[in-house]
């Protein structure tokens, strides 16, 4: 089966515009909290998007574009393509989808009835849009659709991503994810559903933590046989080695308590990547900051790593970011794969109080070096769980830059 | 109601440049294709003239207009 090359990584996050801001402002323990929630305070859409390109996409899709041109940059792809298009397949996440073009056009409906609806409504809210903006600007004309499951769905799309690939069916596959939804109508949803901070505070594996904070973004990745990447003689960024996924069929929010639904993926994908639990040098967690995710995440930790578990660092991007939601598997991803390779273990921001009931090592305080030689491959796993129960897992090597 | 098609003209190169077509390249004589004004563009621009001057236009009638002068027109035969 094909190896599955990452040679091209874009972000658009609360910690700045491009990957290198995100990967640089985690490293220093910095936070894109601000007021409570974590938005895209320096995106603007007019740096990356005409004003017709603009206005057809919903913030989400405006995300994932700018992203996706700096991921296909990264790959040396900016010019032309190096695979026949029809090869090249587009996956792009979301939990939600356009919700703020849903929320403007019933506000229109409200107010002037159906003929204040737009046209463009349909097209900017469908959960699609995404992969729709990125695969037409670039031209990719592969295998291409949306990817939902809450805020597991940029892990899975570089997941399926990775086995279209591995199946034969595109050479490679630009996937990712993009989330936008800090909008009345997902705060008044998240808050009704007491998923969000009251006070505010990401502060994921802490004693105190009371909900996550909202964030957006977008991540984007190019993946690329690795094979037929290197013939290219591309710039390999990481091997994404393993991908497992689970459903806990247990409960529409909460996750199973015992962790066995996430363990399951965790296991699913080491034993894709045809590693033991002991060849694993970190974890980039889910982390939510939810009082209910960073218990059982804890427990399907130790269940599928078993003492392994309590000796590698286990750190969370959610301290620093909120939740990204969609996007959160993509941007966590590529900042773990960006941490590998400068052998570096981010902090776990806002983390002070240690949990009694939370005993692994979550990286309170400031980065530390990852101990591992520039000559073998660092390897890491990037958590991510959705609501509905919905776990993917990817497994990401790296060597030293 | 009769509406001066000036009017009309201002109403319609205003939305043009809204949904992204460049102000520079907006004339009568232009056709939309060279503007790159799309179906869902013009769907939009239906329903900015009947809100504005209360003139209803199909999608065929859409269909058959192929410069910002025949939109003007139509817009105006009917106002």
């Amino acid at each position: 089966m094909a190896q599955i090359a990452i040679t091209g990584v874009g972000a658009v996050s609360p910690l700045g515009i491009g990957a290198p801001a995100l990967l640089a402002r985690w490293l220093a323990g910095a936070s894109g909290v601000r007021d409570g929630e974590a938005a895209c305070a320096d995106f603007d859409p007019a740096d990356f998007l005409s004003v017709k390109q603009a206005r057809r996409a919903d913030r989400f899709t405006q995300l994932a574009l700018a992203a996706a041109a700096e991921a296909i940059a990264d790959a040396g792809w900016q010019d032309e393509l190096p695979y026949d298009p029809r090869r090249v397949g587009c996956l792009i996440g979301t939990g939600i989808g356009g919700i703020a073009t849903i929320e403007d056009n019933h506000t229109r409906l409200a107010a002037e009835g159906p003929k204040g609806v737009l046209p463009l409504a349909v097209p900017l809210m469908m959960g699609n849009a995404g992969t729709a903006a990125v695969s037409m600007r670039h031209g990719l004309r592969g295998p291409a659709f949306g990817v939902v499951s809450a805020c597991a769905a940029g892990a899975h799309a570089i997941g399926t991503a990775m086995r279209t690939i591995s199946a034969g069916d595109a050479d490679a596959v630009v996937a990712g994810g993009a989330e936008a939804a800090l909008t009345p109508l997902a705060r008044a949803a998240f808050g009704a559903m007491d998923a969000t901070s009251r006070c505010g505070v990401s502060r994921p594996f802490d004693a105190r933590r009371d909900g996550f904070v909202m964030g957006e973004g977008a991540g984007v990745l190019v993946l690329e046989d690795a094979a037929k990447a290197r013939a290219r003689g591309a710039k390999v960024l990481a091997t994404l080695s393993g991908y497992g996924a689970s459903s806990d069929a247990h409960h529409l929010t909460a996750p199973d308590a015992r962790g066995e639904g996430a363990a399951a993926a965790i296991g699913a994908a080491l034993a894709d990547a045809g590693l033991r639990v002991e060849q694993i040098d970190c974890v980039n967690a889910h982390g939510t900051s939810t009082p209910l995710n960073d218990r059982s995440e804890t427990q399907a930790l130790k269940l599928a790593l078993g003492e392994h578990a309590r000796r590698i660092p286990v750190s969370s991007l959610k301290g620093s970011t909120g939740h990204l939601l969609g996007a959160a598997g993509a941007v966590e991803a590529i900042v773990a794969l960006l941490a590998l390779r400068e052998r570096m273990v981010a902090p776990t921001v806002g983390l002070q109080q240690p949990d009694p009931e939370l005993d692994l090592d979550y990286v309170p305080g400031a980065a530390r070096a990852l101990d591992v030689p520039s000559e073998r491959s660092a390897r890491a796993i990037s958590n991510s769980f959705g609501f509905g129960g919905h776990n993917a897992v990817l497994v990401i090597e790296a060597l030293g830059r | 109601m009769t509406t001066d098609t000036q009017t009309i003209e201002q109403v319609v190169f205003d939305s043009l440049e809204r949904f992204g077509a460049e102000r520079e390249q907006i004339s009568r004589a232009a056709s939309f294709e060279e503007l790159n004004i799309d179906s869902l563009d013009l769907a939009e621009l239906s329903q900015i003239v009947e809100s504005e001057f209360g003139v209803e236009l199909t999608s065929s009638d859409v269909a058959t207009v192929k410069t910002v002068g025949d939109a003007v027109d139509l817009v105006a035969g009917r106002a």
